[in-house]
């Protein structure tokens, strides 16, 4: 197989307070066209004015993706034409974005990996097009809701240091949880919030570009398919054309948008209208002292707690169970146990009902409470399984579910022993065969004895009652 | 009582000698009688100023607070936003758009009590010297109603010129409000780039554009110039410095100063007329004991080529707006998008609005701009920089502020490159964003000249003080042209 090449050019929506040039707020669920002003409908006379915390998101994204914050920056106009940019141009950045020469880590197979990142800058969002369904040429027509128009946006070029479509969801995901944990953005793909092209080539060749890619599943699949679609080109034409490239979600292919000869001139030119952003070095700190832990590092901290790569990767990687495990983590639970129940028991819950850890009742408290009654013996980590499900389903305490429902490990040996005497009188074909050496029929013992117990015996004691009785005679 | 400065007649109102509905109606009478010869406005709202001044008298009588400018009538170029009133910028495009937001400075005018009586013609989105390309009507020259008034604030300074108002407010991109002084006998300022809020004026070039003020003497220009100046949060373009009180400075000793004179840059154009004038008005300061220095602009006289490309660049991306789907014109019976902007663009601007956006979208195009937009950067920086080393030598600089007297109507309308060397003197300042004003120094076979005067940034102060000191030295101000002596007899 030939190696791909892939670099992703990300847009990410921020969730600021107000937009990026005028003071109409952010919001994504108000009824069309209600959010809105001379500013963002390009009124003839209308001025922008940056919105200073556009600037100190963006200062914290630059941070936390290892960037070079450019002490002084410039907007430039994009010029083109079409309905849903009021202005007919838009303030984005050119030749002195605000910050480049980054990198994000991600946590591949083989290890960690560092994808380089050329820059980060800010632009403005366009307004959002709604199309009619079109029987004929003239009978179509299309609504424009400007309510997202004028909504600060990041662009994220990657270097094309990726090498497969799952390095590729790799490196999203690893996005995504760097802005969920910044807050600047709800990097929800589906809502529009992140967006993603990617550049694809093999063995460094021509590349296509593939424009629009709205879900994790759309960015892996159209990979995949033109990975696929240039190795058969090159095997049967030789030559991948340079190109834009659509992905029909439906149909499962990328389609020919324009070739390079057909791309547009955007005539880019500094912004007159806004004076050259001077990013002060004291602001930078004051920004960084704000910022919470990095995935990275997170990362790093939790792997020194003995958990393995994925599993700290899966934790870091997800604030709110990261938040959970880290409030663990300060009650004193020993990390290994947390993060073992989280990822199976409680993820297996939480995903089976597509929830989140904070829309369920169960509390770091509690899990700290139920590791603490399960170290104690007072039941069995199968027993476990079922007390944690209830106490993701209630809110209630581990202990306070074992004693309404009897669960409590019973660990008097006399009862352990006289269910064991039970068992060994019904059951002497398998006990002479036992005595004669066949070991393996121990855990056949131990089950019916749990069965009699009801599933509450302490296996321990059972084990060693059994063992003593089995050997007796 | 029309014929009086502003700056008395506020002091009458004040003093209750005078009533600002007097005023007005007297304004608006006057206004109309003139207005069938000179045609200065697009607009004109005698209801809407009749009920401001109404307004105003009920504040007088009751006591209350009515601002710097109160009851005093005045003109809005049509390229300034304003609810009340249709903002057209002399385009069919933007035919019947009323703006749902007032501009910055009309903010200002009404706060500080002025009364807007109505929206002057100009040239379509300001481009043009001689208001002879708003797609509405021309606009004649009190002086001599065969002659272009100037341009493109061309209706501002013939309202002003012929005491239809007693201040206006014009914008000025390479000249816009100078020249139109000068052909109309009064003063016009263009303050420093930045001075005052753009917020609400219709942009031509955002780089270069700047709100100006005209009126018939330099105490009404300074008061008119300091209530419109001052930072604006919604311009960020706008400057944080304090502005000083023009008008009470004015009365402080201007001092001795050294004039500068770029005879350079003179050598191009200058016809006699213009040449003998401007002596004779240095000779004045000479008199008054000013120093008169050469200076040297080696750059300036770049300055037509490089603005013609950056100006028509910026132009370019300022009307993209300008495409039927939200506001002004739409054009009928289109069915497909890139047909409605070719049809709706193609009959909402005229010849030289399309001829510059072709301009500039040329000087941006991938390939040529490095030779064309960034090439005219530098040379601007350069032009810049021989202003700043002239002021490091003069206090202030003086030049004629057109090259000829005002020209016939017609006369230059199909000779595009020879209406671009109107603006030969004014646009180098421009370029620089330096503040200059241009004030009345002599009336030539009946023809008034002008003369910049032009200082470093933000030396407004000090360029009304040095042409008020002209003013009262050659007695040159509230001039009164030929038309409003004979329709006042
Ligand atoms: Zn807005």
């Amino acid at each position: 197989m030939l190696k791909p090449t892939i670099g992703l050019e990300v847009h990410v929506q921020l969730k600021t307070r107000s937009k990026m040039f005028c003071s109409c707020p952010v919001e994504f669920k108000a009824e069309p066209n209600t959010l809105v002003c001379p500013v963002c409908l390009g009124l003839p006379g209308s001025l922008p004015v940056l919105n200073r915390q556009a600037v100190e998101y963006t200062i914290a994204v630059a941070l936390a993706l290892h960037c070079e914050i450019q002490p002084f920056s410039q907007f430039h106009r994009k010029n083109y034409f079409y309905p849903d940019l009021p202005k007919g141009y838009q303030i984005s950045q050119y030749d002195l974005p605000f910050s480049r020469n980054g990198y994000l880590i991600i946590e591949t197979e083989e290890g960690e990996k560092r994808i380089g990142i050329q820059r980060v800058h800010m632009e403005e969002d366009t307004a959002k097009m709604i199309h009619g369904e079109s029987i004929s040429r003239t009978s179509g027509y299309s609504l424009i809701d400007f309510n997202r128009s004028g909504v600060p946006l990041l662009e994220i070029v990657s270097r094309p240091d990726i090498s497969s479509p799952q390095e590729a969801t790799l490196y999203l995901m690893e996005l995504r949880s760097i802005l969920r944990t910044l807050g600047v953005s709800t990097a929800n793909m589906e809502e529009g919030a992140l967006r993603c092209d990617v550049n694809i080539s093999l063995e460094r060749g021509t590349r296509t570009e593939i424009k629009n890619l709205n879900s994790f599943h759309s960015v892996r699949k159209a990979l995949e398919y033109e990975i696929k679609r240039q190795e058969e080109v090159l095997k049967e034409k030789g030559q991948v054309i340079q190109e834009t490239r659509h992905y029909d979600e439906r149909a499962g292919v990328t389609l020919s948008m324009r070739t390079k000869e057909e791309a547009e001139d955007y005539r880019y030119f500094p912004e007159p209208d806004l004076v050259p952003l001077k990013i002060d070095p004291p602001w930078i700190e004051e920004v960084r002292s704000r910022m919470p832990e990095l995935p990275e590092d997170k990362r790093k901290r939790y792997k020194e707690l003995g958990l393995f790569p994925q599993e700290a990767a899966t934790i870091a990687n997800n604030p709110e169970l990261a938040n959970f495990f880290d409030s663990c983590l300060s009650l004193g639970a020993p990390g290994k146990e947390v993060a073992n129940w989280l990822l199976s028991e409680v993820m297996k819950y939480l995903n089976a009902r597509n929830l989140s850890i904070i829309e369920v009742p169960l509390s770091p408290e509690g899990l700290v409470e139920f590791l603490t009654v399960l170290k104690e013996g007072t039941i069995s980590s199968k027993i476990g399984k079922m007390v944690i499900e209830e106490m993701l389903q209630t809110g209630d305490g581990a202990r306070e579910i074992i004693e309404r429902r009897g669960l409590a490990q019973i660990s008097d040996p006399v009862l352990i022993k006289k269910w064991a005497e039970e068992v060994i009188k019904e059951n002497p074909d398998q006990v002479s065969q036992y005595r004669q050496g066949k070991e393996q029929l121990f855990g056949f013992f131990v089950g019916k004895v749990m069965k009699l117990s009801g599933g509450k015996a302490n296996p321990e004691i059972l084990n060693r009652i059994l063992k003593e009785l089995l050997l007796r005679e | 009582m029309i014929f009086q400065p502003a700056h008395k007649i506020l002091k009458e109102i004040r003093e209750r000698n005078l009533s600002p509905v007097e005023v007005i109606q007297a304004t608006l009478e006057w206004a109309q009688k003139l207005e069938g010869k000179l045609r200065s406005f697009l607009v004109l709202d005698p209801e809407g100023a009749l009920a401001k001044a109404l307004m105003l008298e009920e504040k007088l009588k009751k006591g209350e607070e009515v601002g710097p400018l109160a009851g005093i009538p005045v003109a809005v170029k049509d390229n300034i936003c304003t609810r009340r009133m249709t903002t057209t910028c002399g385009s069919r495009i933007l035919e019947n758009f009323l703006p749902p937001y007032d501009a910055t400075v009309v903010e200002k005018l009404e706060r500080a009590g002025a009364i807007i009586i109505g929206k002057t013609n100009c040239d379509e989105f300001a481009m043009g010297s001689s208001t002879e390309n708003s797609a509405f009507f021309k606009t004649a020259n009190p002086w001599d109603i065969e002659r272009v008034p100037g341009g493109s604030s061309g209706g501002s300074a013939t309202s002003v010129a012929s005491y239809q108002v007693f201040l206006a407010l014009g914008s000025d991109t390479g000249g816009s409000v100078r020249q139109p002084a000068s052909f109309c006998g009064i003063f016009g300022m263009k303050p420093t780039y930045g001075r005052v809020s753009r917020y609400g004026l219709v942009a031509f070039a955002s780089s270069l554009d700047q709100i100006g003020t005209f009126a018939r003497n330099v105490p009404d220009l300074a008061l008119l110039t300091e209530v419109i100046s001052g930072h604006d949060p919604r311009d960020s373009t706008s400057l944080p410095e304090p502005v000083p009180s023009y008008s009470k400075e004015l009365d402080s000793p201007v001092g001795t100063l050294r004039i500068g004179v770029p005879w350079d840059l003179l050598q191009e154009g200058l016809t006699p007329e213009v040449k003998e004038a401007f002596e004779d008005a240095l000779e004045i300061f000479e008199r008054a004991g000013f120093a008169i220095e050469e200076v040297s602009l080696p750059h300036a006289s770049y300055g037509i080529p490089t603005y013609y490309l950056i100006a028509p660049a910026e132009a370019s991306a300022n009307l993209a707006r300008y495409d039927g789907i939200r506001f002004g014109l739409r054009a009928k019976g289109e069915e497909n998008l890139i047909s409605l902007y070719k049809k709706t663009r193609g009959e909402g601007f005229g010849a030289e609005v399309k001829r510059r956006i072709m301009l500039g979208t040329f000087a941006l195009s991938l390939g040529y701009r490095d030779a064309f937009y960034v090439k005219a950067q530098k040379v601007r920086t350069l032009i810049s920089q021989d202003f700043q080393k002239a002021f490091r030598k003069v206090d202030l600089i003086a030049l004629p502020t057109s090259p000829t007297l005002p020209f016939k109507l017609g006369e230059k309308v199909q000779d595009p490159l020879s209406m671009y060397m109107s603006d030969l003197y004014t646009i180098p300042i421009s370029l620089a964003g330096l503040p200059a004003i241009s004030i009345p120094i002599a009336l030539k076979n009946g023809l008034p000249v002008g003369m910049q005067i032009v200082g470093p940034a933000l030396s407004e102060s000090l360029i009304f003080k040095a042409s008020y000191l002209f003013e009262r030295e050659s007695g040159l101000s509230n001039l009164k042209p030929p038309i409003v002596e004979e329709l006042s007899a």
